[in-house]
This record gives structure tokens, sequence and C-alpha cells, in this order.
């Protein structure tokens, strides 16, 4: 077998690449972007195109309470992220706890929604176009806020048994990218479904 | 091309005959021995739906697209393949010759130049596209025009005439067109049930039928006869017998054939088996998928029979339309088209006999 | 990374110890390979699930051949005949083509680029499980299905699965849920994959190998893997759609509820269309390799290469409409994909231009990869032909849904993509396993697939241009169809040999193969530089490199490349 190095000069500047969680993730966001796209468009195209049952101005509420909760996630996620870089594990544990409650905030809130929507104004998802494409994009979205409620609950329990430190401070600011994202979603979602869509 | 009354119209307008075309011919032969061959043997079978044969002005100019393609790509093709072939028997390694030939990296002249060269073929090539694209769905219809709405089923062809208040199945008759007083036939596409297309290469370029989403095309047939086709989208397991025949005939021809299917059947004429068959076929599940007029039969499911035997064929166009095929498709329709949604209708003989001879008196 | 799944312990073992050790129950061997996570092995167990699904596909396709061989036949029922065209699309597209190039570029890669695996070795693995997994389920339906005549059946709705055909108003049963849920659980192994090869080609090249300086299979690989981001997932989208459809009631292609199928046509394209540029770059990849080895030259043009990739990569986003001409878009939404279809034609030319560059000046030596990369050039060209035909949407629509369509798709995937798979096989399998494939076989094998494939794919053009629509399990006698279409079966007797040849080749060259060292062909990348078979670690030391022929600066240091680069 040949041996490369002993002929060959050796580069000069220090040899860097992006990292591989990284490269990963943003890849895993770029397919998840696509998937959410189709149902965006989609949700688009309906509006308006159901032949009979519930309008959405007639039934839906704005949840302006649920987004907020959603957004300072983000804001929470990462505070938890720079306390756990400078070393500060109570703060981390602490900003990580408010995250996760945020999140299950919004899922709950969306469960109370739909719970509303099914029993009070008789919105399902077989009832019209409006309420196919409504459930299916809000859910796509709170099925993502759950996986990443998993991930958050994961850690948080490693947190509490002291087993996450400083030097897991970059695998989990991958994971971030990963809550960003769904928050990031929920903003076109609520844009399309509460915004242009009422 | 010349325009009459918004339809464009070949100059030429005898699309069938061999002399006028053989210079065009020449070029597609250029490019492959097939076409040449194609468009010969089309000129003298009834039956080709060769989509090279044109006779009418949509098929036409698809086919006068078609050789400035071929004649692009066949030129293309030419080239690249005789440098292919070139340089895999110039370049051959001799065998026992172990030097490495002179490592040449690229040349960006050479990758300017094949650039520069395609995309400008691109720009003609789109250019000559769009504007048969416009000029075949942008068409505005004359007066004169006949108006057929066209509903696929899964697997058979529904032809309304609003304009003449009667419904027919599976054999479209329209009048031919003179290019100097167009009378184009305007079919809308709709559908029943999945996706159909409709395809009749000799007169246009397919369209297809998609429920809850209308389309259009237009034929102006230009030389008299029958011309085939069939559905061109998959739609299930008899996709493929959900065949087309389009009659183009005289407009005296065409007014006659209008004429008699609006005619509500009289009953005075029939058998006494005939009767009792017309009374088998009323009390029987046969009404609530099919409409004869004047009897209670209004069902919407199967094709129209007011005037089944004036048609060629059953089954949209699974069989000839004989009394034989008539009796042994009502008796078990899947022995003829296995699959087709009409059940068998568990008749007795004698009922089979007397149903058959029913259908015979729909003229 | 090193230690796999090949050694269960890290302490050395000595020599006549681990000569007994070699003797392991079969058990312990497959155990080991269920387990693995090494990329090499990974990429074998793809490679043979692809030619298992070959096998299955191929079958199809001869039913499907005897069948139309003669009009009015009764060689099968119509509903037999549509289940075989949905599944030898279905298995050829997914299970074969996609399966058999990622196991490829798996296994090349991380070889390379000086790397010892994966980015994400564990996912790799959970990629390939996927696949398998969705295979299996599909090919259960035969058995499984249920649909309304009773006994199991598999899906019969076209491989693209157009709505409203099925929804379940029009398919009754479960045979489409096995397409949907096959298809899904294979979409997910695939975006692993994806998401593997990405990471991998930007996060682990070995140093000094900057992205200008990787062999040009890494290049497509990369495109590929970031397309199929884009890519397989409007398919997923669209098949969780129909799944709410046709499971929670829903209405996305539901007609009678306001629904549209044309929905369904642009979201299926939107995949579909990039989806055969996702098999066609591997192939790139494959002729990018092997020509300029063969033609004793680099490959003409790297720099455009590359940027040629990366624009079909993106013009490829744009085109999908051209596969529903015939739908009733507007005259200008028709003319814009004209454009873009014959546009993504100008980088696609220029790849054989520079291929044939590659060739030009050369001393070409034509063993058996080199003949099937000969057979793709030329094949390809043509394909790409037709290809524009099909672009100029008035065209089109007399030819498509025609056999002319079928005729140029095959064109493309097995005059193109299959011939380049069957070259990288002969190129790649002593690096694989440690011997050489058989030459005389593999002329063999060559032959009677290029009659073969040419008596089938030539005359099948004409019966397109005669008006025989596709998915058609017979036709009428008056047509004129009879003689191309008994002409094209005939020739899936030739294949059909020449994959005898070919499956007879691997298994006898496997034990029986001349043995051969590192380097059999005087190549120039990375993974000729390390024993053939690879150990598991791939390399004793990661490699550095300066150039994109590393091993020919090694083998000629008085003129290296990078001097020129």
């Amino acid at each position: 077998m040949s041996s490369l190095p002993a002929t060959m000069p050796i580069t000069e500047t220090p040899w860097t690449l992006p990292s591989r969680g990284r490269v990963g993730m943003f890849s895993l966001i770029a397919g998840e972007t696509a998937i959410f796209t189709i149902f965006i468009v989609a949700y688009i195209y309906y509006i308006g195109k159901s032949l009979s049952g519930p309008m959405p101005r007639q039934v839906l509420e704005v949840p302006i309470f649920n987004t907020i909760c959603l957004l300072s996630s983000s804001l929470t996620i990462h505070f938890a992220l720079r306390a756990l870089q400078g070393g500060r594990i109570a703060a981390f544990k602490l900003f990580w706890f408010v995250t996760l409650s945020l999140g299950a905030i919004f899922l709950i809130g969306t469960g109370r929604e739909w719970y509303r929507l099914i029993t009070k104004e008789g919105l399902t998802i077989t009832t019209n176009l409006f309420g196919t494409t409504y459930y299916s994009l809000v859910g796509l979205h709170a099925f993502h806020v759950s996986a990443g409620l998993v991930g958050l609950l994961t850690v948080m329990i490693f947190a509490l048994a002291a087993r996450v430190n400083q030097e897991h401070a970059e695998r989990l600011d991958v994971f971030s990218l990963y809550w960003h994202f769904v928050d990031a979603v929920w903003v076109a979602v609520f844009i399309v479904v509460y915004i242009v869509g009422r | 091309m010349e325009e009459s009354q918004g339809i464009p119209v070949s100059k030429s307008r005898v699309l069938v005959s061999v002399n006028d075309w053989s210079a065009f011919r020449t070029l597609a032969v250029s490019f492959g021995l097939t076409a040449s061959s194609f468009a010969q043997s089309a000129a003298q079978e009834s039956n080709s739906t060769n989509i090279f044969a044109p006779s009418s002005t949509p098929a036409d100019s698809i086919f006068r697209l078609s050789l400035l393609v071929l004649a692009a790509t066949g030129a293309i093709f030419a080239v690249v393949f005789s440098m292919l072939l070139y340089a895999a028997v110039k370049f051959r390694g001799r065998s026992g010759d172990n030097r490495e030939p002179p490592q040449v990296y690229g040349s960006d002249q050479l990758e300017l130049a094949w650039t520069v060269i395609p995309v400008l073929i691109v720009m003609v090539l789109f250019i000559a596209s769009a504007r048969v694209i416009h000029a075949v769905q942008d068409a505005r219809r004359p007066p004169g025009t006949i108006e057929v709405t066209a509903v696929g089923h899964q697997f058979w062809w529904e032809f309304r005439y609003q304009q003449y208040g009667f419904v027919t199945a599976n054999e479209l008759h329209v009048p031919v067109s003179d290019p100097g007083r167009s009378s184009p036939t305007f079919i809308t596409l709709l559908s029943a049930d999945t996706d159909h297309s409709f395809w009749v290469p000799r007169l246009a370029g397919k369209t297809d039928l998609i429920p809850n989403h209308p389309n259009s095309l237009w034929i102006d047939p230009q030389e008299p006869g029958i011309y085939l086709g069939q559905c061109a989208q998959y739609c299930g397991t008899q996709h493929a017998k959900m065949l087309l025949r389009v009659y183009v005939e005289s407009r005296a021809d065409f007014d006659r054939w209008v004429r008699k299917q609006q005619a509500i059947q009289a009953n005075a004429a029939m058998s006494p088996e005939a009767l009792e068959g017309r009374r088998v076929f009323e009390s029987t599940a046969c009404i609530n998928c099919h409409t004869i007029e004047g009897t209670v039969a209004d069902g919407r499911f199967g094709p129209n029979l007011r005037h089944l035997m004036s048609r060629d064929t059953i089954a949209s166009g699974a069989a000839p339309n004989t009394s034989e095929n008539l009796r042994a498709w009502i008796q078990n329709p899947n022995a003829i088209k296995p699959g087709s949604l009409m059940p068998a209708m568990n008749l007795t003989n004698k009922q089979l006999n007397e149903v058959t001879e029913y259908m015979l008196t729909l003229r | 990374m090193g230690m796999t799944a090949m050694s269960s312990n890290s302490i050395p073992i000595s020599e006549t110890v681990s000569q007994v050790a070699e003797r392991k129950p079969l058990s312990e061997i497959l155990h080991e390979w269920v387990i693995t996570v090494d990329h090499k092995r990974l990429g074998l167990m793809y490679i043979g699930l692809a030619l298992l699904f070959l096998a299955l596909g191929g079958l199809e396709a001869a039913i499907m051949r005897i069948q139309l061989a003669v009009p009015h036949a009764h060689f099968v029922s119509p509903q037999v005949f549509n289940r075989m065209f949905t599944m030898h699309g279905t298995t050829m597209i997914f299970f074969v083509a996609m399966t058999i190039l990622f196991g490829f570029g798996i296994y090349l890669v991380p070889l390379m680029i000086g790397t010892r695996d994966m980015a994400f070795p564990r996912l790799n693995a959970w990629g390939f499980w996927m696949s398998a997994f969705g295979g299996l389920l599909l090919y259960f339906s035969f058995i499984g299905g249920e649909g309304l005549s009773g006994a199991g059946t598999a899906p019969d709705v076209g491989w693209w699965a157009y709505a409203p055909l099925t929804s379940p108003a029009f398919s009754k049963g479960h045979s489409t849920d096995y397409w949907t849920i096959s298809l899904l659980i294979a979409g997910f192994g695939t975006l692993a994959t994806a998401i593997n090869f990405v990471a991998t080609i930007l996060s682990m090249r070995c140093s000094g190998m900057t992205l200008g300086k990787m062999p040009l299979l890494c290049w497509m690989y990369l495109v590929t893997g970031g397309l199929l981001l884009f890519t397989i997932t409007p398919l997923t989208a669209a098949q969780l759609m129909l799944m709410i459809d046709r499971y929670l009631g829903g209405h996305f292609f539901d007609t009678q509820a306001g629904g549209s199928a044309v929905m369904w046509m642009h979201f299926f394209w939107i995949f579909g269309h990039p989806e055969v540029y996702v098999l066609i770059l591997p192939s790139f990849a494959f002729v990018s390799e092997i020509v300029p080895v063969f033609s004793r030259k680099p490959i003409f043009g790297y720099p455009i290469m590359v940027a040629a990739t990366v624009a079909i990569g993106f013009i490829s986003m744009s085109v999908w409409a051209h596969h529903m001409f015939t739908v009733g878009m507007a005259s200008y939404s028709n003319a814009f994909f004209v454009l873009t279809s014959m546009a993504i034609a100008v980088p696609t030319g220029i790849k054989i231009f520079n291929w044939l560059g590659t060739m030009w000046g050369g001393q070409i030596r034509y063993a058996t990869p080199m003949l099937f990369c000969l057979g793709f050039l030329f094949q390809f060209l043509i394909a790409g032909l037709t290809g524009v035909m099909l672009g100029a949407a008035p065209f089109n629509w007399q030819l498509s849904g025609s056999y002319f369509v079928i005729a140029h798709f095959h064109y493309v995937i097995v005059g193109g993509i299959l011939f380049a798979v069957f070259g990288a096989f002969y190129y790649w399998f002593p690096k694989m396993t440690g011997r050489m494939l058989n030459e005389t076989l593999g002329k063999w094998h060559f032959g009677f697939f290029f009659i073969g494939f040419h008596l089938t794919f030539d005359f099948m053009h004409g019966a397109g241009i005669l008006g025989m629509p596709r998915r058609i399990y017979t036709y009428e006698p008056n047509r004129g169809w009879e003689t191309w279409n008994m002409i094209v079966t005939v020739g899936v007797l030739f294949q059909a040999v020449a994959v005898l040849c070919f499956a007879f080749n691997l298994f006898w060259s496997y034990f029986r193969g001349h043995a051969t060292g590192n380097d059999p062909w005087d190549a120039w990348t990375l993974e000729w530089s390390t024993s053939s078979p690879p150990p598991a670690y791939n390399f004793a030391v990661i490699p550095e490199v300066k150039s994109r022929r590393p091993l020919w600066d090694l083998k000629h240091p008085e003129d290296p490349d990078w001097r020129y680069e």
C-alpha cells in the first residue's frame, strides 16, 4: 500500500471543515422545509375553495398567547446554550426547563384549540378542504414540536442527573437549530393560516 | 400559416397527398428511415394512428414543428455521433505502448463554443414551440363551430352535443372542415371519475380529461374518413379498451346523422319479442345506468343507448356491434372486457334474446 | 471509527489465532453483516439488495413483454398486467436504481475523500434497513394487498399513482397503501442517506482536498444528496396527504369535494423529475471516473463539469411540468416549462462534449468498463435528443403517454444508467473483492446486452410514433403495431442472456477471478491507494492530497497535476 504522506508536502494552512453535525442538521432542515412547503402550498391553493362547511373566519381564533410562548422558547433555548457554553450549569438547566415548558404550553394550547374546533365548531379533517388542510398543516407542525419536546425532555433528564456539562454545548447547539427551525415554521404557518387564510 | 377566422390553416390543404409533402418527408428521412416509412404507410392505411400523418390543423402544426425538432436533433446527433465514433477509433491505444498521452485539462474556447451553440438551438426550438402552443391552445372559435362535450368514464366516452340536444357514446361524428370555410369541432373535456386522455393522433395531440378540471381541444379534419384513437391516460383495469372512433363526414352526412340522433324512438315498429325485451329492460337494473329517451331509463353511469344500432362497435370499441356480440356482452361483459364496470345481469336465455332483440330496434 | 464489526475486540490477534478465527459459524457472520455500520459492507448490501430487485423487476418486464408480443394475447389478465407495470416501475426506480447508486456511492465516497467512514455510520445502516424493509413491504403486497376481488393484490395504479385513481372510491382494499407506505419508509431511508452524503462530502475530506480537488464522483454525489433533500421530501409530503385522504377521510385529492387531481400531479412531478437527475448524476459520476482512466487523460474541463452538474441540479427543479403538458395548463405555463426543459439540455450536452474531449487525443483501452461507458455515451446522446423532442410541448402532445416516452426513458435508465452501472461493476469489483471480473464474459455480457437493448428500445420508438399508448395490456391488431412489439419482445431475450452472463461472472469471479492488488487499472484516485479489498479502517494513515489526481502525482513526480491545476 503506497503511503501518501511520506512523499506529499504537507499543506500549510490549517485544514478546517464544517462540523458534520451542523451540516447534517442543516440538511435535515432543508428536507423538512420542502415537506412543509408542499403542505403550505396545498393550504394556500385551497383557500376559499371549500364547497361547504365552516370557513376560517368563522371559527379560527388567532393564537397570540401560544405563538408568544413558542417564539419565546427560541430565546430561552439560546440563553440556555449561552449559559452552558459559559459553564453556568444551573442557569442552563433553568432556561432549558423554561424552553421545555413553553413548548409544552404551545402543544397544550394547540390541543385545546382543536378540541374547541371539533366539539363546538364541528370542524374535523373530513369536514371540507379547509378542515383537511388546516389539521394536516398544523398537525404536521405539532408533530415536529412533539419530536422536539422529546429531545428537550431527554436532555432535561440527563441534565437533572448532572450528566450534561460544557463539553456538550456544541452538540446541543446543533439540536437547538432544530428547535429554531420548528419555531420558524410556526411563523410561516401562523401567517398563512391565521392572517392570509382568514 | 394563413388564418381563416382565427384558426391557423395550413396553406397546402391536402395533407395526405404524397406529392405535396415529399419535400418535407425527405427531411424526416435524413434523421431516420423509420419516419419516412411511417409517413408512407399512413397514406394508405385508414386504420392508422400515425402521428406523422396529420389530417387536421392541430396535428399538422405539431407535425411541422416535429420536422424542425427532428432536423435540429438529427443534425446534433450526426455531428456528435461522428465525433464520438472518430474518437473511439482514432484514439485507440496501441497495445504495448504504455506512454501516457499529452495530459490536456480543458479548453475555455471549446467550452464557450459548445455552450453558446446549444443555447442558440434551444432558443430557436423554444420560440418555435411557443408559437405552436399559442396557435393551438389559444385558438378562437369561428362561427359555425361544432361544440361537443366529452365526458370520460371508466371505460367509455360520453359525447354530448348540446347544440343539437342529444347525447351519444364512444363514436364521435364531426363534419369535415373546409379550409376556406372552417367548421372546426371544439370538444370540452370533462371526467366523471378518474383521469383519461383523448387521443386521436391524426387529428390532434392528446388532452387529458380530469375531474374538476375542464379542458378543451379542437379539431378541423380536412379529409372524410374514420379516425381511430384511444384513451391515453391510465384510468383503471380496462384503460386498454377505451377506444375512440371519430367519423369525419361531409356536411350533408353529418346533418343527416344529427337528425337521426335527435329522433325519439317510435314505439309502433317493434316485434313482440322486442317489446318483451323492452319490458325486461325497463324492469331490471339496466335503467339505473343507461338512458333511452322515450323509456323510463335515465341512468347516467353507462352509455346512452337510444341509437345504439347507429354505432359500429360496442363497449367503446371492444367488439363490433353485431347481435351475437350484443347478446354476449349483455350476458357477461367481463368475457369481452374483463374489469368493465357493467355487471352481468344474470338474465335467462329467453330474456337475453328478448333484450337483444330490443336493442336491435334502437336505430 | 476504525473498529467495525469485522474485528470484535481491539486486542491484536496473532496470525495463527486469526486463521482459526476465520472459520466463524455462519450465524456469527450473518450477525456481523446485520449489525454492521461499515460503509463498505453497507454499500455491498445496498448493491446486493438492488440486484435482487433487478431480477424481480426484470421478471415483471418479461411478463409484460410476453403479453404484448402479439395483439389480444391472454398470457395474463388485465388486472395482473396493470400490477406488473406498476410494480416494475416502482421496483426499478426505488429499489434498483436508487439502491444500487447509493450502494456504489456509500462504498466509494469515503475512500475517495480519504476518510474512514461516512459522517453518520449508524444513520447509514438505518437508511439501508429502511430501504430494505420498504422493498419487502412493497412485495408483501402480492400476498397481503386485499383488493376487492379477494386474495392479495399488488398495487395497480401506476408508479405515479395519479389521483383520483388512488382515492378509496377507485382503489379499494390496501394495494395502493402498500405503494404509499413502502415508499414512505424507503423515502425516510433515502433522506437519511442524502443527509449522510452531504455531511460526509462537506465535513470529512482529507487534508488538502478542497472542493475543487475532490474527484468528480464526489461532486456528483454531493449535488445528488443536496437535490434529494428537496426532491424526496415533496413525495413524502404528497404521500402523507394521500394517506390522510385514504385513512382519515381527508380531501386533498378528492375531486368530489373540490380537491384537485392536478395538484397531486404537480407534487408528484416536483419529486419525479429531479428524481431522474438523482439517478443520472451518479451515473455521470461513474463515467467521469472511468473514461479518463481508460483514455489515459484527466477529465476534460473539470471546473465546467462541476458547474454543469450544479446547474443541472438547480434547473432540474424547474422543469417538472413537462410531464404535464397534456393536462391543460395555460399556454404561457406550458411555454415556461418548454424553456426550462430545453435549457437543461445545455449543461447536459456540455458534459457529453467534455467526455468526448477526454477521449480525444487519448490512448483508449477497451476493457469492459470502457465498453460500457462508450455504450453510455452513444445511448445517452440519443436519450437526451429524444428528451429534447419531448420538451417541445406540441410534439409532446403526441408523444407523451405513448411508447415513445417509454422508449425515451428506458434509453436513459437502461441505455444510460444501467450501462454506467455495469461499467462501475467491472471497474470497482476488483477493489471490492480483490479479484478481476472475467474480461471475456464481460465482453459477451456487453455484446448481448447491447444487441438486446437496441432491439427492444430502438423499435419501441416506432410503436409510439404509430400511436400506441402506454399502460395497455393489449392492443388492436389493425393499428400496425404487431411487428414492432414482437421485435421489442425478442430483445428481452438477449438482455436476459446478457444479465445471466453477468450474474455468472459475478459469482465465478468472486471465487476464481484473477487476483489483483491495489491498482489494477493504473488509476489516479485515492481508493486505488489502499488494498483490494480495503481494510476496515480504509487507510493506515489518513492521506493528504495536493491535486485532483493524487496517485498520478505519485506515479509522475516529475510532472505532477498540481503544477497545472
